[in-house]
């Protein structure tokens, strides 16, 4: 039995690598957050048409009762997960050099980690008050 | 591997032919539209972003936000963050539905795909009409 050329087994390169170095977890992770993110569009569009024109102490008010902060939240922390893994895709597809990939991948997670604390912050401000 | 870096065998290397070698088709259109609209959403975020933050900050900021949303620019920010996000969500309906292998005939992805966008510029007409009834009529 003659010595395989290579010492590593294909499951060994495909484990693990891909362009993003991370293998298929977050296609899968894009597909459930894909789900979930159906009714919660569907909320967040049907709560910013009520809340239009209305008073400022009105919106506040809305905003912060339970139930339509927990579905903020829940829309704002399922978007920013799979709109991360949106532009990644994104930088792969079109972004080749090396040093520019991972300075947009990088700039990918400060500005998804920025919007989604943001927004967290204020729904949460908007329930808990001052 | 030296001998292979010489230019000539990279410029007689037959490439595979790329999108500008197909007549545009609707299928072909949506893809990209579905990861434009996408990357859309993701910077429109900044707007949701802006208006909780306003509303948690005060009666001031949140006028500030309603103001530039009262302009012509705010409005068809707006209006296209609405189509969007809805022809993004329905393009999703579709790739949930081709990733399970249903509506891959030629006859029947076409009609998907033709359904998202028809779908989604009615829905947001419908949502338009729905919010200036809410307001009480355009301002």
């Amino acid at each position: 039995m003659n010595a395989p050329p290579h010492m590593r087994t294909p499951m060994r390169r495909v484990r693990g690598l891909g362009a993003a170095h991370s293998g298929t977890g977050l296609f899968w992770h894009q597909r459930i957050t894909s789900v979930a993110g159906i009714p919660l569009s569907i909320a967040l569009v049907v709560i910013v048409v009520a809340l239009l024109g209305r008073s400022h102490a009105a919106v506040v008010q809305i905003l912060g009762s339970p139930l339509i902060a927990i579905v903020m939240l829940l829309f704002v922390i399922n978007s920013a997960y799979h709109m991360w893994i949106g532009m990644q895709e994104i930088i792969l597809d079109y972004v080749h050099d090396d040093k520019w990939k991972l300075m947009s991948l990088m700039a990918n997670t400060f500005f998804v980690v920025a919007v989604a604390f943001a927004s967290c912050y204020a729904i949460l401000k908007l329930s808990f008050g001052v | 591997m030296a001998e292979l870096d010489a230019g000539s065998t990279q410029r007689t290397r037959p490439l595979s032919p790329h999108l500008q070698i197909y007549r545009p088709m609707l299928t072909m259109m949506m893809s990209i539209v579905h990861r434009i609209t996408g990357a859309a959403l993701y910077f429109g975020t900044l707007l949701l972003t802006w208006w909780l933050i306003a509303a948690a900050a005060g009666p001031n900021a949140y006028a500030n936000v309603e103001w530039f949303m009262g302009t012509l620019i705010g409005k068809l920010i707006l209006f296209g963050y609405t189509w969007a996000l809805l022809h993004h969500m329905l393009g999703g309906v579709r790739h949930l539905i081709w990733d399970t292998l249903h509506g891959l005939e030629p006859t029947e992805r076409e009609i998907l795909t033709l359904a998202t966008l028809i779908g989604s510029i009615t829905l947001t007409l419908l949502i338009w009409v729905a919010g200036y009834l809410a307001m009480g009529g355009p301002r």
